[in-house]
C-alpha cells in the first residue's frame, strides 16, 4: 500500500524521440489509476518505467517513500500482470505463484498459505498441479493475477491483461478486477486501449496521446468535460461528433461567428429528434440526413451528414427511419463542447443569440 | 495437420524418381554392402570371400586396439561436447544480456561455423606444433613439455582443443536463438520475481533451454563422433600408428590402408547402431518439445 | 488534479544520472575474450601466410605481417604444388567452386521436388518414400564411407564432377527443411490456385516457387559452404590432382609438410586462408539467412 508520484518522467529514445514526454501523475494509496490511449501513445513505456522494465531518462518515480529509478523491478516491491501472462511454461500453477515469494525468502508455510487463499479467492483450486499449456486463457489470466497478489505489494502493475480474452470473458473479469483491488486495498495502475475498460475501471484516469498526458480526472468527469478534441473523441462509444464551427452556417444570416471557436462537439446520445421546427429551448438546432441505420437492439444508431459534415445520431430502440429521410435534431446547450483552434476546450461557451430575434429562439442552420 | 493435395497425377512420381535414384544407388546399396560385408572375410587378394557370421564383429570387440580406440572416442566424445556447449552457452547467454554490439559479437563469434575441419585441423598444427607453435612456448612456462605427434596425451589434448574451438561456433549460433525464442514477457516476470541474476538463469533461463540443449548435445555428440574425421585426419599427420583417434577414423584405417574390408564393415555396422539410437532418442524427444508451452 | 504537495513526498531531482553498473563491463569482456578465442588462430595464421618459410622456421608463428605476402599467394595461386606440380591453387578454388555450387543447387532441386511430392500429393508410395528418405539422416557418410567408393568405382565415376557431387546429395536433410516449410504453407493458396486452374506443376512454378525464395536463399547457403567444406568424400574419390579442391589441397599440403626440412609454413597458410575465405565471407554477409535456415530446420 503506497502512494506513487510520477513528476516529469520522459523516456527519451536516440536524440529527440519522446516515448513519454515530461509526465506528471500522483496516485493515492489505494486508488485505481488507468493510463488510457491509442496505441503509440506511450502509456505502456510508463507503466514500463514504473516497473523497472525502462529506464527512466528524465524525472523520477516514487513508489511509497523511496525514488525507485535505480532499483532493480525486483526491488521495487510491485508485481505486474503481463498481456500475454508471461506464465512460467515449465513450472506448475503452485509454482508459478510461488516463486517471486521463494526468492524473498519467506518461510514454506506462509507461502503455502497465501498461494492457497489467492487461489480460493481466484477460484484456481483444482489446477494447483497443473502445469500452464493445460489451462485456457481466462484461467492463464487468473494465475498471472494470483501471481501478483501473493506478493502483496506496495502497487499492481497491469499491462493491458485482458486484451487476449474474448468479449464477454472480458466484461466478466473487469468486474471480477474491480472486486479484487478494491477488497485488497492495493495501488494500480492499469494500461488499456479500450475507453470502456477505462471507464468501469479507474478511480482517477489518465488519458494520453503521443507522449503527453492530456487529461487527468475521475472517469465521469473526463467524459462530460473533455479537456481537449482528442479526449472527446476518444472516450465515449460511439465517439462524440465533431463539427467544424464554421460549417454551422457561416453564412451571416445568423450572426453564428464566435472567433474563438473552431470545433463544436456533442455526443450521439445527447441529440433530441425535433418534430417541429419552432420548439422553445436553448441551443442548436440542425438539420440531418441519414445515409445509413445500425440497429442493435437496445438503440439504433443513425449515421448521416449534417450539410457535408458526418454525424452520428442514437436513438431508443427502433428506429423508423430509412436511408435518404431528412429530420430535424437539436442538442441543448449544455451538451454542447466548444473547442479552440489548438483543440482545447473553452470552459462556459454558450451558443451566442441571433441578431433580430425576440427572446431566445432556437438558433438553426439550414442544411445546404 | 489436414493438408489438402492433389489427386492422381504423374507429377510426384515424375518429381520424387531424382532423389529415390540418388538414395537408392548412394545410401542404402553401400548401406547395405557394408553390412553384408560385415559377415564376410575377404582373402588378401580380393578374389574371394567366405562367411564367417558374427565373427568379424567378435574380434573387433574383442581386440585391444579397437577398445583403446573406442575408450579414447568416447573420452574425446564427452570432453569435446562438455567444453563446446560449456563455452558456447557462457557466450550465448552474454551475448543475449548484452544491449550494445549485439549484432556484432554475433558474428564475431558464429562464422567459424564456415571453415572446413581440416582448415581447423590444419591451423590446430600450425599452433601446436613443436617448432613453431606458440602453445608449445606457452606450455613450457607452466612446466609442461607439449609433444605434439609423440605423446599420446599431448596430442590428445591438441586435437581436443581444436575440436572445441570449432564446435563453439555452432553451439552458440544454436543457444543464442535458443535464449531469443524464450517470451520476453517470461523474461521480464522473472525480473521481478527474483533479484538475483544467476538465481533467474538456473530456475527459468536453463530450463526453458532444455530442448536447444537436447538438440545440441546429440548434435554435439555426433559430430564428435563422426564429423572430426576431418579434423583429426591432418593431425595425425599420416602417422596414425601412436596418435589417438576415433572410432570412424579406424573404420576408415581398416578399411583404406589395412584392406579389412570385413572388420571395417563391422565397425561401420557398430557404429550405425549407435547413431540410429541416438537419432531415435532424439526425434522421440523433439515430438514431445513440440507440445512444450 | 493532485498537485498538492504533501509533506511526506521525499525531494526528488528534476534530472537523474543512473549509477554506474559493473554488470555489462564484465559481460562484455567475457564477451571480448571468446571472441578473441575464435579469432587470434586465424589472424595467426593470416599473419604467418605472408613470411616466408625460414622467417616462420626460425621465428615461430608470427603475430604482424611480414614481406612475403604476394610471394606466397602468387606462388599457391599459380605455381604448381603438390607432387606433380600439375595443379595450382586457382585450380583447387575453381573446383571448390564448382563443387560447392554443384552440391548446393543439386541438392536443393532434388530435395525441393522430393518434398513437394511428399507433402501435396496423396499417392500409394507416399509413406514408404517418407520413411525411406528419413532412413538417410541416421547413417552419416563416414559410415558407409567403403561401400560407397567401390560402387562409385565400379560405375566408373572416379576423378569426375559426378561422382564427387552426386553421392553426396543422397541425404535428407534437404527434404526435411522443404518439408517442414510446405507445411506451414496455408491451404487456402491451393483452393485458391484450383479455383484459378492452376495444376500441380503450376502451383508449383507460380506460387510455391516464389513463396520459398528466403527459404532457398537460406539452405542454399548452408549447402554450399558444406559442399565447399567437403574432406572425407574427395580425398578419396580424387586421386587426380587436377580434381583437387581446396580442402582436399591442405591433404597435400600435410603430406608435404611432413616430408620437408623445412615445411612451407607460408605457402600452407595461404592455402588454408584461399580455403577458409569465401566460405566465411558468405556466411558473414549472409548472417541472418545462414542463421534462419540453420535454427528453422530443427523444428
Amino acid at each position: 500500500m503506497a502512494r506513487l508520484h510520477i513528476d516529469q518522467v520522459s523516456k527519451i529514445y536516440t536524440g529527440t524521440q519522446r516515448a513519454v514526454d515530461t509526465v506528471s501523475i500522483d496516485v493515492d494509496d489505494g486508488e485505481f489509476l488507468v493510463l488510457v490511449g491509442p496505441s503509440g501513445c506511450g502509456k505502456s513505456t510508463l507503466l514500463r518505467m514504473i516497473a523497472g522494465l525502462e529506464a527512466i531518462t528524465e524525472g523520477a518515480i516514487t513508489i511509497g517513500e523511496r525514488v525507485v529509478n535505480d532499483l532493480d523491478p525486483a526491488e521495487r516491491d510491485i508485481a505486474m500482470v503481463f498481456q500475454n501472462y508471461a506464465l512460467y511454461p515449465h513450472m506448475k500453477v503452485y509454482d508459478n505463484m510461488a516463486y517471486g515469494l521463494r526468492n524473498r525468502g519467506i518461510a514454506r508455510d506462509e507461502i503455502d498459505r497465501r498461494v492457497r487463499e489467492a487461489a480460493t479467492t481466484l477460484e484456481l483450486g483444482p489446477l494447483l498441479e497443473r502445469k500452464p499449456r493445460e489451462l485456457s486463457g481466462g484461467q492463464r489470466q487468473r494465475v498471472a493475477m494470483g501471481r501478483a497478489i501473493v506478493r502483496n505489494p506496495a502497487a499492481f502493475l497491469f499491462d493491458e491483461p485482458l486484451s487476449n480474452l474474448d468479449a464477454k470473458l472480458r466484461s466478466h473479469m473487469r468486474v471480477e478486477i474491480k472486486h479484487l483491488q478494491r477488497s485488497l486495498g492495493i495501488t494500480s495502475v492499469y494500461v488499456t486501449h479500450d475507453q470502456l475498460e477505462a471507464m468501469t475501471l479507474a478511480d482517477k484516469l489518465v488519458v494520453m496521446n503521443a507522449g503527453k498526458v492530456e487529461q487527468i480526472g475521475a472517469p465521469l468527469d473526463v467524459y462530460e468535460r473533455p479537456a481537449s478534441t482528442f479526449v472527446a473523441s476518444f472516450i465515449g462509444a460511439p465517439a462524440m461528433n465533431l463539427i467544424p464551427f464554421s460549417a454551422l452556417g457561416d453564412d451571416g444570416r445568423l450572426g453564428l461567428r464566435d472567433a474563438a471557436v473552431a470545433t463544436i462537439g456533442f455526443r450521439p446520445q445527447d441529440i433530441i429528434e425535433v418534430a417541429n421546427d419552432n420548439e422553445d429551448g436553448d441551443g442548436l438546432s440542425l438539420r440531418f440526413v441519414v445515409d445509413a441505420v445500425e440497429p442493435v437492439g437496445s438503440e439504433s444508431y443513425l449515421h448521416g451528414k449534417v450539410g457535408d459534415e458526418r454525424v452520428v445520431v442514437r436513438i431508443d430502440g427502433r428506429a423508423p427511419h430509412r436511408e435518404g429521410d431528412r429530420i430535424g435534431i437539436a442538442v441543448p446547450s449544455e451538451r454542447l463542447h466548444a473547442f479552440d483552434a489548438d483543440g482545447r476546450r473553452l470552459e462556459g461557451w454558450r451558443v451566442p443569440e441571433a441578431v433580430g430575434d425576440a427572446g431566445t429562439a432556437i438558433r438553426k442552420t439550414r442544411a445546404t | 495437420m489436414n493438408k489438402v493435395r492433389f489427386g492422381h497425377s504423374i507429377v510426384p512420381y515424375l518429381f520424387l524418381l531424382p532423389q529415390m535414384a540418388v538414395v537408392a544407388v548412394f545410401f542404402y546399396l553401400p548401406a547395405g554392402e557394408a553390412v553384408r560385408s560385415s559377415f564376410f572375410l575377404e582373402d588378401p587378394f580380393g578374389f574371394s570371400s567366405t562367411f564367417v557370421g558374427l565373427d568379424n564383429y567378435a574380434d573387433v570387440l574383442s581386440s585391444t586396439e579397437y577398445r583403446r580406440v573406442a575408450i579414447f572416442t568416447v573420452w574425446f566424445t564427452v570432453l569435446v561436447a562438455f567444453f563446446a556447449l560449456a563455452i558456447a552457452l557462457l557466450l550465448a547467454v552474454k551475448a543475449d544480456a548484452v544491449l550494445r554490439g549485439a549484432k556484432t559479437y554475433r558474428t564475431l563469434l558464429m562464422w567459424v561455423y564456415a571453415i572446413a575441419p581440416p582448415v581447423a585441423g590444419l591451423l590446430g598444427i600450425l599452433l601446436f606444433d613443436q617448432h613453431v607453435g606458440p602453445f608449445v612456448d606457452i606450455a613450457s612456462w607452466f612446466g609442461w613439455t607439449l609433444r605434439i605427434g609423440v605423446n599420446y596425451y599431448d596430442t590428445a589434448f591438441a586435437m581436443i582443443t581444436t575440436a572445441v574451438w570449432y564446435q563453439v561456433a555452432v553451439n552458440f549460433i544454436f543457444f543464442l536463438s535458443g535464449l531469443q525464442s524464450i517470451p520476453r514477457a517470461v523474461r521480464e516476470a522473472a525480473l521481478i520475481d527474483c533479484r538475483s541474476g544467476l538465481r533467474r538463469f538456473f530456475t527459468v533461463t536453463l530450463p526453458l533451454l532444455t530442448p536447444t540443449a537436447f538438440f545440441l548435445l546429440v548434435i554435439n555428440v555426433t559430430y564428435a563422433l563422426f564429423d572430426t574425421f576431418g579434423l583429426i585426419d591432418p593431425m595425425t599427420k599420416n602417422e596414425p600408428g601412436n596418435n589417438p583417434v576415433t572410432l570412424v577414423y579406424k573404420v576408415f584405417l581398416d578399411g583404406f590402408r589395412g584392406n579389412d574390408l570385413g572388420g571395417s564393415s563391422a565397425q561401420s555396422v557398430i557404429l550405425m547402431i549407435v547413431v540410429f539410437a541416438l537419432t531415435v532418442v532424439q526425434f522421440r524427444f523433439m515430438e514431445r518439445r513440440v507440445h512444450y508451452a | 488534479m493532485s498537485d498538492a504537495v504533501s509533506a511526506a513526498r521525499p525531494l526528488a531531482p528534476a534530472s537523474h544520472r543512473p549509477a554506474f553498473k559493473w554488470g555489462p563491463v564484465f559481460d562484455h569482456a567475457i564477451l571480448i575474450a571468446g571472441a578473441a578465442f575464435m579469432l587470434v588462430p586465424v589472424f595467426l595464421a593470416f599473419m604467418t601466410s605472408t613470411h616466408d618459410a625460414v622467417t616462420v622456421h626460425t621465428g615461430g608463428v608470427q603475430a604482424w605481417p611480414g614481406g612475403s605476402l604476394i610471394d606466397n599467394y602468387a606462388t599457391v595461386m599459380f605455381d604448381g604444388l603438390g607432387f606433380s606440380g600439375a595443379v595450382n591453387g586457382t585450380t583447387m578454388m575453381l573446383n571448390s567452386l564448382i563443387l560447392g555450387l554443384g552440391f548446393a543447387v543439386g541438392k536443393i532441386v532434388l530435395s525441393m521436388m522430393a518434398a513437394y511430392a511428399i507433402v501435396y500429393f496423396r499417392f500409394p508410395l507416399a509413406e514408404f518414400a517418407f520413411w525411406a528418405i528419413f532412413v538417410t539422416l541416421l547413417l552419416p557418410l563416414e559410415v558407409r564411407i567403403l561401400p560407397s567408393y567401390e560402387i562409385v568405382q565400379s560405375m566408373g565415376l572416379i576423378n569426375t564432377y559426378t561422382g564427387l557431387i552426386v553421392p553426396l546429395v543422397a541425404s535428407a536433410t534437404g527434404t526435411f527443411f522443404f518439408r517442414q516449410f510446405f507445411k506451414s504453407v496455408p491451404d487456402e493458396l491451393i483452393e485458391a490456385a484450383r479455383i484459378d486452374g492452376a495444376g500441380p506443376l503450376k502451383f508449383f512454378r507460380d506460387i510455391l516457387l516464389p513463396l520459398s525464395r528466403t527459404m532457398i536463399a537460406a539452405i542454399f547457403i548452408i549447402m554450399f559452404v558444406y559442399g565447399w567444406n567437403q574432406y572425407l568424400w574427395p580425398t578419396l574419390i580424387t586421386t587426380n590432382e587436377e580434381y583437387f579442391t581446396l580442402v582436399r589441397g591442405i591433404k597435400q599440403i600435410i603430406q608435404v609438410w611432413v616430408g620437408s626440412q623445412i615445411p612451407e609454413y607460408g605457402q600452407a597458410m595461404a592455402l588454408a586462408v584461399l580455403a577458409m575465405l569465401p566460405p566465411v565471407i558468405v556466411v558473414v554477409v549472409f548472417q541472418s539467412w545462414f542463421i534462419k535456415g540453420l535454427t528453422e530446420s530443427d523444428k
